[in-house]
């Protein structure tokens, strides 16, 4: 191992990324109060006063921080993405994220010295595509989908050198190639894609219905969770639908991702970054998850063995599963 | 719902007057208010809404409207509750536990503790904004700072004791059992 391993946290509000850095992040992700950004949900993310102090908090202590400006621009409306990454260079970030190959040019060619990585919702699951972006951008780092194996994503990040590789190791998990979904646009004509709403919660509706919890988006009923049954959110890749006769998860069950076992061979095969989901989730929440991660990669570094913990709590519909990376999704 | 309080406590206070009650929580919700001036400002176009806060295990809701500088705060009946845009319902502890940080609110969700009704979006928004303030006992209740540490302290592992005689979901967060 000759890169130190990073841990990238998420931050939706400034005490949540305080709570990121005093728990042990090596750096944070974080986006403006706008669309921006993939994560734009009510009274979440910074303004341009609070990224700033955000900054020199993580600075400070340490860690580094990484604005994520990870949606697409609207045609014809280009200024917000364009200022965006502006004065997130302005406020002193380590880097961008950035998806919008439009945008990746205006950054690199705006900000020739700034570091750039590619979001996760680029899509950029091939060697050819990572290269692209690599040499064409100087792109820094690519995080990887969540629908590659871990031999696929061996022999893409020895492809992809210089270029670091980053992978989602904990937290909600898309099942889809992101930044490609359009289940969300198809039912509430939002997405994470456009203006950072997944299930928008202006289209999310719950209601108790003889003791079962149904939750509907954009109209549409997608799950009827019965009494005592662990609940997940109410997306229509995780929406429970009778087809053929059956009801069943057709796309995938509510579960979230946990990868902490196989962080050993993620090092190993030259991943340089493991990245925890959740920009919308609690304080409690990215205590316990960046503390028992940062704990894991600790052990790792002076050949320890990796204590799985227990973070089944804070899961998706209470459960969790390894995803694509092993191959035994669904 | 995990972290009922006995129902013994529901049918003591069911008879008595709410008006005490009121001017506590209106006080406490003053001290919060003015010690995170920026509550309402994260809260944006939500702060106007009311939203019922339903400890499901006491007799009463709390209805509030957080509008800076105009919060208003109603203690009802939960048979005559109405007038809110959005409803969070769970057992007081756990309501406490949100307030704190000591639980995660999509957790909570996911294993049916915490209960959401009506305007999503204004939910989510009060949400994030409590999750901001960071609010701890001393703060909410208006203390010196030279009182803070040992309020704080106190407060806590009384309420570890007590969500755990209740037993409530298990602790998480900054201030829990395992990292504090």
């Amino acid at each position: 191992m000759t890169t130190p391993l990073e841990l990238v946290c998420p931050a939706g509000t400034p005490a949540g990324l305080r709570t990121a850095v005093d728990a042990g992040a090596h750096s944070i992700y974080c986006g403006y109060r706008d669309e921006t950004n993939a994560r734009n949900f009510p009274g979440l993310n910074f303004d341009r006063a609070e990224m700033r102090d955000a900054v020199a908090y993580s600075h400070d202590h340490g860690a580094k921080i990484l604005i994520a400006l990870n949606t697409f621009m609207r045609a014809g409306s280009t200024d917000l993405w364009k200022r965006g990454v502006d004065d997130a260079v302005a406020a002193g970030a380590d880097a961008l994220i950035l998806a919008d190959v439009g945008l990746v040019e205006y950054a690199r060619k705006a900000h020739p010295k700034q570091r750039l990585h590619l979001s996760v919702q680029a899509a950029a699951a091939t060697p050819e595509a990572i290269a692209f972006y690599r040499d064409r951008f100087g792109i820094s780092r690519v995080v990887l989908p969540r629908v590659l194996t871990v031999e696929e994503i061996a022999r893409l990040t020895a492809n992809a050198a210089p270029c670091e590789t980053e992978v989602f190791v904990f937290g909600g998990l898309c099942v889809m190639a992101e930044g490609r979904c359009m289940l969300s646009s198809y039912a509430t004509g939002k997405s994470p894609n456009m203006t950072g709403v997944c299930s928008p919660p202006s289209h999310v509706s719950y209601r108790e219905e003889s003791d079962a919890l149904v939750a509907c988006v954009g109209g549409f009923t997608v799950e009827r969770f019965e009494r005592g049954e662990p609940a997940g959110y109410p997306t229509l890749c995780k929406g429970r639908f009778e087809a053929q006769g059956a009801v069943s998860h057709l796309f995938e069950d509510p579960v979230s991702l946990n990868a902490v076992e196989l962080l050993p061979r993620l090092a190993e095969i030259g991943v340089t970054a493991f990245k925890i989901e959740g920009r919308q989730r609690g304080r409690a929440y990215i205590s316990t998850v960046v503390r028992a991660f940062r704990k894991a990669i600790d052990a790792m570094a002076v050949g320890d063995k990796v204590d799985f913990g227990e973070l089944r709590a804070l899961t998706e519909g209470q459960r969790d599963t390894t995803g694509a990376y092993k191959k035994a999704w669904r | 719902m995990r972290g009922h309080l006995p129902p013994i406590f529901a049918n003591a206070t069911g008879f008595l007057p709410l008006l005490p009650l009121e001017v506590v929580a209106r006080r406490l919700l003053s001290n919060a208010m003015a010690a995170r001036p920026s509550f309402a400002a994260r809260l944006g176009e939500y702060a106007g809404r009311t939203f019922a806060i339903d400890p499901v295990d006491c007799p009463f809701v709390f209805l509030i409207k957080p509008e800076d500088g105009r919060t208003e705060l109603k203690v009802v009946r939960r048979t005559v509750a109405q007038g809110y845009d959005a409803r969070i319902a769970a057992t007081l502890v756990v309501l406490i536990g949100m307030i704190d940080g000591t639980y995660d609110g999509d957790a909570l969700f996911f294993s049916r503790d915490l209960m959401i009704e009506g305007d999503t979006e204004a939910v989510l928004a009060l949400r994030n904004a409590i999750e901001n303030a960071e609010l701890d006992p001393s703060t909410v209740l208006g203390l010196p700072k030279s009182l803070q540490g040992p309020v704080n302290r106190g407060t806590r592992m009384l309420f570890v004791q007590l969500r755990r005689l209740l037993d409530a979901p298990e602790e998480t967060g900054p201030n829990s059992g395992a990292f504090a």
